[in-house]
């Protein structure tokens, strides 16, 4: 919370200013009753006594004139205040939504990882919503509400004490209602829900699963299946609307017999000539707006408890510590002279995202400057962690091996050094809604020329250009409208657009064919050439053995261990993991 | 307060918001229909609570009339003797008598209103789960095309969310409409027998409030739309970007996105602020009005109070005394709260009916055609299976297997190779019937399947699909699953066939272990075991397996592979083939390119015949 009021500090002003209107809105409404008792008390019973009918009706009138007056104080001073509470709710809410997804884009891929995406996502979205909602409502309700409470309970004071007291007195049992159905609530609530969320397992696993459930004929079984979470659901519900059904008549009742109270205990003081009954009028109507006023209070309470926990979440994420930027961890590790022999290599890496078992151990090996890398093996087998590692995504801890570029510790760089060396296109990779050219611009500094140049050599120059609209073909969200094999060569394309000593394929060219593949890396030879520049390093994560056995070095992951390393051939004959996993993809792969 | 939360929270996270088009008059007759059809089960039901909505409301109306009586015996201005204030005047009788009275109606309505809250409880939980129960069962009557071409989460969010939505309609605004008209008639009626002259103040404020809040709503209305839409935007930038995040980061793009971001962002609170720039207007209005309602009331009433004090002879329309304005102060209240509420209540109304439209033409979707009358059911089968000329097409316009033929004789391991999306898992699709065939014959063991019933068919074939279906129970059940009669000692008999029995026992509770998300690690090979070990308890003579590719461990790897093997011993097997060792082994290869089997024979023959095959896998392998 400390944290939002950061954020409405510099609103101070314009917030003072709206909270201010709103507080005399508010106590210009409050003076309607108290005009209404006095008229009726006082000022007829005064003149009705003298008998001056003609005074008495323009009294009335007077009276009611300053009655209109005030509600037409309360309705502009209410509408203006209302505007600036948005106002600043507006400003509060998109500066902290900027510094949140500002956050979020820097926010380590480990912590990224930990936060999960649906979770962020629902930071961004649902929680800043509820905080511009609380930040707005506040403001309204905030005010309003205890002003009401308060000031009717002054005013009910210097109407008459002793009948305030009798009116407060069914307090404790409106609070102890509420707080006794709201504790029994919270759990026969949860329960509901998890009902719920059982008959809804039931539902996805069968949908999921249907095809299973029909050739095994299991319909009735499902039948019965679900008929158990289905009646659990609604006997779980049930109680639960049981319970919360209680509170509403209880209040009421309770209210209902304050007032009654009020107007007897009220009698008799008329009776002993201690009040008057006009009060006891105005004091039903204030009883409706103090009851109006309680309800709103339960009302912010709830909005408020709310608006803390998404403020929470918020600030979990603006706090979160290990940002990218974090420094290098290894100073003082002297560099090596530059070998491009040894241009990428790894010396006995070892690392785990969680620090329990071992998700990469011990993997060396180097590559030549402007070679091929292929790295295969099974799902969990350690390959995407090898090129996390490289781009430091994750950084490997001082004392758990080292990774070097030209022979320098990859942790002595900043992230934008180390990254800028980099193209990477990774299976089913990021496109936005956006042209074909701003897809493969991706924000960079990139000239039309370049985009284009790096599109010919991903081999996409072609089928962009068959495009009627070409570059400024406006992709769909996921560029769903584009072929997988289209979408690889854009990936790879906008991978090349920022000329990288280093192209990451990520299971990227599966979806290319061999044709395709083998133009690819003569355009990337002949750009070096006419470049004059060092040849790009490639390096290929790959599940299928055809993605890769081109490439001048393997490695067969196996358990976050490298038990084969070599070339295509060698590997055939030395590595047994690595013939059957190309004797087992014959089938998938013999006709692509 | 809870309709508003539940408006909110519909419009922000449900896409679907925008999509509460308002239907036509006919089609919404007919979805109303449907729905009272599921309320005259409870017809008794029904008609109590709408007696004890009636009987609480009108308990709850009589109060202030009751409290202006207590307000009269206590008003010392007695029309009947005008005079000074006089002290101990009260009538204690009266009061008395009133006090209690009051305190009773306020009781009973509590009672009742209570009882009705849960009456309708319960009608609405009988509904939903009535409902519930009928999706249900028409979504296991249903094709398997239809959760082929529709996403399980709005499968999901028909059974769950707009079943509550319409549940919470029911229970909640239908209740509510009754009671305002109600207490709206109630007051009315209360108000006239007060003083028919101080109504006239309404003939002024009601249309005045009315037309504004039309109005109002009217403008405000496309604002909201607005502003859910521009957050839909949001959202949608936002989850598309978090996708992308390492590649963001990949490419040190952050700044360039955050300041994209901002664009939405602003458009997305400038359309909050501009819809709540207009609707901050609406509450203030609706209190403004009420407040000159009650200014006039209190201005009107307070003359012909002073004149029923100090003129004698008075018209008797003009006649009130003191408990006559507070009783009408208070149905005033009464009776303008209700009318503001209206509109909220008929858009609920809206959404409830295009929840229950979709419920119901999830119910009216097609569901299997059923057998034919004098379909048969296949005993005893061998298992040959025989396709011929088979044309097919999810969609009619494309058809995706062009007069597919193929044979397999009992006993035969048939192994289907061929690119992806060239109809091998079709194949597999209309043998089990999930899809019916446009044209050509499917026979097994001579009889064409579509005179067979689907039952019997089905039963004839086991499978062991790429994507292991476990669901959430204990191993056993997930083990025996479709196999009835089975004895636990043939359940540990398939496990031990499928090398999985070891890791079974090493769980806490052994085979009965609950499988679920939160619980157990089980990895991606078990569930492929247990899936085996399933099919292991069938003694069906085909069998259809989906081999998977290398994405697990090498050991477990192995493991599944021995125990494919145990499985497909006796039994005519259709491999989607991956494996080599399958398609050396195979009786017959079938090529499957384009929608036809371009080439079949084994594995020596299609070498020999030196053609597409051949040709490949020596491009593959050498």
């Amino acid at each position: 919370m400390k944290r939002l009021f950061a954020y409405l500090c510099p609103f101070a002003g314009r917030m003072s200013v709206g909270l201010t209107i709103k507080t005399a809105g508010t106590l210009v409404e409050l003076a309607l009753p108290y005009i209404l008792g006095m008229l009726l008390n006082d000022i007829i019973a005064t003149y009705a006594g003298s008998g001056d009918t003609q005074g008495g009706l323009r009294s009335i009138l007077i009276w009611g004139g300053v009655m209109a007056v005030c509600a037409v104080a309360a309705l502009v001073f209410n509408i203006v205040a209302n505007r600036m509470a948005a106002f600043v709710a507006k400003d509060v809410a998109t500066a902290i939504r900027h510094d949140l997804f500002d956050s979020t884009m820097r926010l380590s891929c480990a912590r990224a990882d930990a936060f999960t995406v649906p979770s962020l996502e629902s930071r961004l979205t649902s929680d800043t919503y509820n905080v511009h909602h609380l930040v707005g409502m506040m403001q309204r309700l905030g005010v309003r509400a205890p002003i009401l409470l308060v000031g009717g309970l002054l005013i009910t004071l210097t109407l008459d004490p002793i009948l305030t007291l009798v009116m407060f007195s069914v307090m404790p049992l409106i609070v102890l209602t509420v707080y006794i159905v709201s504790k029994r609530g919270v759990p026969l609530y949860s329960q509901s829900q998890q009902a719920g969320d059982a008959m809804v397992r039931v539902v996805r696993e069968d949908a999921q699963g249907i095809r299973v459930i029909k050739a095994l004929s299991r319909k009735e079984y499902e039948q019965s299946r679900f008929e158990a979470v289905n009646r659990e659901l609604m006997h779980d519900s049930l109680r639960a609307a049981a319970n919360t059904s209680v509170s509403n008549p209880l209040i009421n009742l309770f209210l209902n017999v304050g007032l009654v109270a009020v107007m007897f205990v009220g009698a008799i003081r008329v009776n002993n000539g201690l009040c008057l009954p006009g009060t006891i009028i105005s004091f039903i109507q204030y009883f409706t707006i103090l009851s109006n006023a309680l309800l709103s209070i339960t009302r912010i309470f709830m909005m408020f408890t709310k608006g803390t926990a998404s403020m929470n979440r918020i600030c979990e994420v603006l706090d979160a510590k290990d940002r990218d930027e974090s420094e290098s961890a290894a100073e003082g590790v002297m560099p090596l002279p530059e070998n491009p022999e040894r241009y990428i290599s790894f010396e006995n890496v070892t690392f785990s995202y969680r620090g329990k078992t071992d998700n990469v151990n011990a993997v060396s090996f180097d590559l030549p400057q402007g070679g091929t890398l292929g790295i295969i093996g099974a799902t969990g087998s350690g390959k995407t962690t090898l090129l996390s590692l490289l781009m430091r995504f994750y950084q490997v801890p001082v004392g758990s091996g080292t990774i070097r570029i030209g022979g320098r510790d990859i942790r002595t760089m900043t992230p934008a050094e180390l990254r800028s060396r980099f193209g990477i296109a990774m299976q089913n990779d990021f496109l936005y809604a956006g042209t074909i050219e701003d897809n493969i611009r991706f924000g960079r500094d990139i000239t039309h020329e370049q985009v284009v140049h790096a599109a010919a050599m991903a081999q996409a120059h072609e089928f962009i250009s068959k495009l009627a609209d070409g570059y400024d073909h406006k992709l769909t969200v996921k560029g769903t409208n584009l072929s997988g094999g289209q979408k690889q060569r854009l990936l790879i394309a906008r991978a090349l657009a920022g000329n990288p000593d280093i192209l990451v394929l990520d299971d990227a060219s599966s979806a290319l064919d061999y044709k395709t593949d083998a133009a690819l890396r003569k355009a990337l030879r002949e750009n070096a050439e006419v470049q004059k520049a060092s040849l790009t390093t490639t390096v290929i994560v790959a599940q299928r053995v055809s993605s890769i056995k081109h490439a001048d070095l393997i490695l067969v992951m196996d358990q976050g261990e490298v038990i084969g390393c070599g070339t295509h051939d060698e590997l055939l004959d030395t590595c047994t993991v690595y013939s059957e996993i190309a004797e087992s993809q014959m089938g998938g792969a013999i006709l692509e | 307060m809870n309709n508003q939360n539940r408006g909110m929270g519909r419009s922000i996270n449900d896409p679907r918001a925008n999509q509460n088009q308002k239907m036509d008059k006919a089609r919404r007759t007919r979805v109303v229909g449907r729905i009272l059809r599921y309320m005259l089960h409870y017809k008794w039901a029904m008609l109590a609570a709408f007696l004890l909505m009636l009987i609480s409301n009108l308990l709850a109306l009589a109060g202030p009339a009751l409290s202006g009586v207590v307000i009269n015996a206590i008003d010392p201005f007695d029309t009947a003797n005008s005079g000074g204030i006089a002290v101990g005047k009260v009538d204690f009788d009266t009061v008395k008598l009133y006090c209690l009275l009051l305190i009773i109606f306020y009781a009973v309505s509590a009672v009742m209103s209570y009882a009705l809250a849960v009456l309708m409880a319960w009608i609405s939980q009988r509904i939903s789960y009535t409902m519930r129960r009928e999706v249900f069962a028409h979504l296991t009557e249903l094709p398997v095309g239809y959760f082929d071409t529709h996403q399980t989460g709005e499968i999901v969010s028909h059974i769950s969310y707009d079943i509550d939505t319409l549940n919470a309609s029911l229970s909640h605004d239908l209740l509510q409409i009754c009671a305002s008209v109600i207490t709206v008639v109630g007051s009315l009626i209360m108000m006239l027998t007060i003083s028919p002259l101080l109504l006239c103040v309404f003939i002024i404020t009601v249309p005045v409030s009315i037309l504004f809040t039309r109005y109002k709503t009217k403008k405000i209305r496309p604002l909201f739309r607005k502003r859910s839409a521009m957050l839909g935007e949001l959202n949608g930038y936002a989850e598309e970007m978090l996708s992308g995040h390492r590649t963001i980061k990949a490419y040190h793009r952050e700044s360039e996105i955050v300041s994209r971001f901002d664009g939405h962002n602003r458009e997305a609170c400038e359309a909050y602020y501009r819809a709540d720039y207009q609707g901050s207007v609406i509450g203030p209005t609706v209190n403004f009005i009420n407040n000159l309602s009650l200014t006039l009331i209190t201005v009107l009433g307070g003359v012909f109070y002073l004149m029923t004090l100090t003129v004698t002879g008075l018209h008797p329309l003009l006649v009130i005394n003191l408990g006559d304005v507070s009783a009408f102060v208070q149905y005033s209240r009464k009776f303008s709260g209700p009318i503001n509420e209206f509109a909220n209540i008929l858009s609920e109304f809206q959404s409830a009916a295009s929840a229950a439209e979709r419920i119901f033409n999830l119910l009216d979707e097609p569901a299997e055609p059923a057998d034919k009358v004098d379909a048969e059911a296949l005993t005893d089968t061998q298992g040959a299976v025989e396709m011929t000329d088979v044309h097919f097409g999810y969609v009619p316009e494309k058809e995706i297997l062009h007069g597919l033929s193929l044979r397999a004789d009992k006993g035969d391991l048939v192994a289907i190779v061929g690119p992806t999306g060239a109809g091998k898992t079709t194949v597999i699709n209309l043998l089990m019937r999930f899809y019916d065939k446009q044209s050509g014959t499917v026979t097994v063991d001579g009889h064409e399947i579509t005179d067979l019933t689907r039952d019997s068919l089905r039963r004839a074939y086991t499978m062991v699909l790429q994507d292991t279906w476990l669901f959430c129970g204990t191993v056993y059940n997930n083990i025996v699953y479709g196999t009835e009669g089975a004895t636990r000692e043939d359940v540990v008999a398939a496990a031990k066939a499928a090398h999985i029995h070891r890791f079974i026992e090493s769980l806490p509770e052994g085979y009965d272990t609950v499988l679920s998300d939160d619980g157990i690690n089980i990895s991606k090979g078990q569930k492929q075991l247990l899936t085996i070990a399933r099919a292991m308890l069938s003694d069906a003579p085909i069998l259809i397996l989906d081999e998977a590719t290398s994405n697990v461990d090498s050991r477990t790897e192995k493991l599944i592979q021995d125990a494919l093997y145990a499985l497909m011993k006796g039994r005519t097997c259709f491999v989607i083939a991956h494996r080599l060792s399958t398609i050396k082994n195979a009786d017959k290869i079938l090529v499957v390119r384009d929608g036809l089997v371009t080439e079949q024979g084994t594995h020596e023959e299609l070498l020999a015949s030196g053609g597409f095959y051949a040709s490949l896998y020596n491009a593959q392998f050498t």
